[in-house]
């Protein structure tokens, strides 16, 4: 019935569109999942992601177990414990529940429990706020979990399809980190292409496991007492550096297991992202990257400044860890200016985290583009149309200049 | 310690041991060892039971005996024992 004679591709049927604010495509991505375990607890701006779950379990509609932890900390522990017995587990939060699940973001990935985690980006406290940065995810960078970064509803829900299996490949087994940007995503509502339930199913299909040597011989990495193993142990001087050699080599096998499921996604809806989404930037001259929902409203400007006859582009980072950088330097490599947008800060660098990874990208290449740094719409404060307009002309008057005079600008700020 | 270790990419992933705890023998790390005065022991197995390492083990014939492989030399058996049939003694 939803088939593409043509193509056998889901087509964007219109029976399959909802309209779907990001916190809800989340919730029902994931009702169609249907994991074993969610465990969660709920804060600004993820509270809907929580609610409307725990609803899909009151009425019935879902087998999963639904744990009411009494914090965030106990959630993600709720879900390491679950994964290691090797249930499927899915939680959510934002900002400071992040930052309370801090210590145990290192454990989940340490283990390789590839737990699937929506966070509906907000500022970090404080000054309290509740509204949009990417503090709280850039935070949690160094976790060892892979981050998606999502521009819109649609976005959210395929990445929170494609996750599972991204994070359970059998070369990766990470958790994965699916970023939403609080309110501008997880608040609006918009038109959702969704899959039948019975195809999100056969493309999580069940979780595979790998196979690990433990003192008692070859076992699956579960905890099962049939076959006993010893999951996060003390691991002192003579063993923890190799454990994190380890994880480094998961990521690395991300940078291609990642294509490799969103091409098998793509094939079956129609829509694939891989690591990045260059826009316009074949014969550009100017280049935004990016992270988010901003990349929407800096393609509407591309497409203004186009028709205007500047040769602007822009480049989405859709996948933030494992940093996509050979593709990103291919893509740059011949661009004379690009902007970096980022929406968090770091206390006392010299850039903001993304240019940083951008620059560093680059110092090995001969042919580099000037990098400007743009900081911007911290705490919510809206990044319009006009602003990335303005960054624009920035990068122009750095091209003519020739050269960088400023680290950092920062963007729609009061002086 | 002296054995081989496997790198990073012989290892089992996901942190696990891949050595049995009864692999590591941690009866060289304390000075003192208990010993047991078998003409006063009760067979009560309260040293069994209390010993952190189980490395006081029950015989057949129901007294304990302590295993110097793993014995860590900290004297809670001695602590606990009822009828004080157990002392502490320096290894030599």
């Amino acid at each position: 019935m939803y088939e593409d004679g043509e193509k056998g591709l889901i087509v964007t049927d219109e029976r399959l569109m909802m309209g779907l604010n990001g916190d809800e495509a989340v919730a029902y991505a994931i009702k169609q999942v249907e994991p074993d375990v969610v465990a969660a607890y709920p804060i600004t701006p993820q509270t809907i992601i929580v609610e409307r779950f725990s609803e899909y379990v009151a009425n019935g509609l879902v087998k999963t177990d639904f744990v009411s932890v009494e914090s965030e900390h106990s959630a993600l522990s709720s879900c390491i414990g679950a994964e290691a017995a090797g249930a499927r587990a899915f939680t959510a939060t934002a900002a400071n529940g992040l930052a309370l699940m801090w210590e145990m973001t290192f454990i989940a990935s340490s283990l390789r429990l590839p737990i699937v985690m929506a966070v509906a980006n907000r500022a970090l406290s404080g000054p309290i706020n509740i509204h949009n940065d990417h503090s709280d995810a850039m935070g949690a960078r160094d976790s060892g979990w892979i981050q998606i970064w999502c521009e819109n509803s649609q976005e959210v829900y395929d990445a929170c399809i494609e996750a599972w299996r991204i994070g359970e490949h059998t070369n990766v087994q990470l958790p994965v980190m699916i970023n939403l940007d609080g309110f501008t995503l997880s608040h609006t509502m918009e038109n959702v292409f969704t899959l039948p339930d019975d195809v999100v199913k056969n493309f999580v299909r069940d979780r595979r496991f790998i196979k690990v040597k433990g003192h008692l011989g070859e076992s699956e990495l579960r905890l099962d007492p049939g076959t006993p193993i010893t999951m996060g142990p003390f691991d002192l001087q003579d063993f923890y550096f190799e454990h994190k050699l380890q994880q480094v080599e998961a990521m690395r096998r991300a940078l291609e297991a990642i294509p490799e499921v969103d091409a098998e996604y793509e094939a079956l809806s129609g829509r694939g992202y891989r690591l990045i989404h260059p826009y316009m930037v074949d014969d550009a001259e100017l280049v935004i990257v990016g992270l988010g929902s901003t990349m929407g409203t800096a393609s509407y400007v591309v497409e203004k400044l186009r028709e205007k006859g500047v040769k602007a582009g822009l480049v989405k980072i859709r996948v933030f860890r494992p940093f996509p950088k050979d593709e990103l330097v291919k893509t740059l490599r011949s661009i004379p200016v690009v902007g970096v947008l980022d929406r968090a800060i770091s206390f006392g660098a010299p850039n903001g985290p993304l240019c940083e990874e951008v620059k560093t990208a680059f110092y090995e290449e001969k042919d580099r583009p000037l990098i400007a740094n743009f900081i911007h719409g911290l705490g919510g404060r809206d990044t319009s149309p006009s602003m990335i307009e303005g960054m624009f002309h920035r990068l122009m008057k750095i091209k003519s200049r020739g050269r960088v005079d400023q680290l950092i600008e920062y963007v729609g700020v009061r002086e | 310690m002296t054995e081989d270790k496997p790198g990073w990419r012989e290892m089992p992933e996901g942190a696990i041991s891949y050595k049995c705890t009864l692999d590591y023998e941690t009866g060289d790390w304390g000075v003192e060892y208990p010993e047991i005065d078998y003409e006063r022991c009760s067979k009560c197995m309260l040293c069994h039971f209390y010993c952190p390492e189980g490395a006081v083990r029950v015989r057949s014939d129901g007294y304990t005996e302590i295993d110097r492989r793993y014995c860590k030399g900290c004297g809670i058996c001695v602590e606990e024992c009822p009828v004080k049939c157990m002392k502490m003694v320096r290894k030599v």
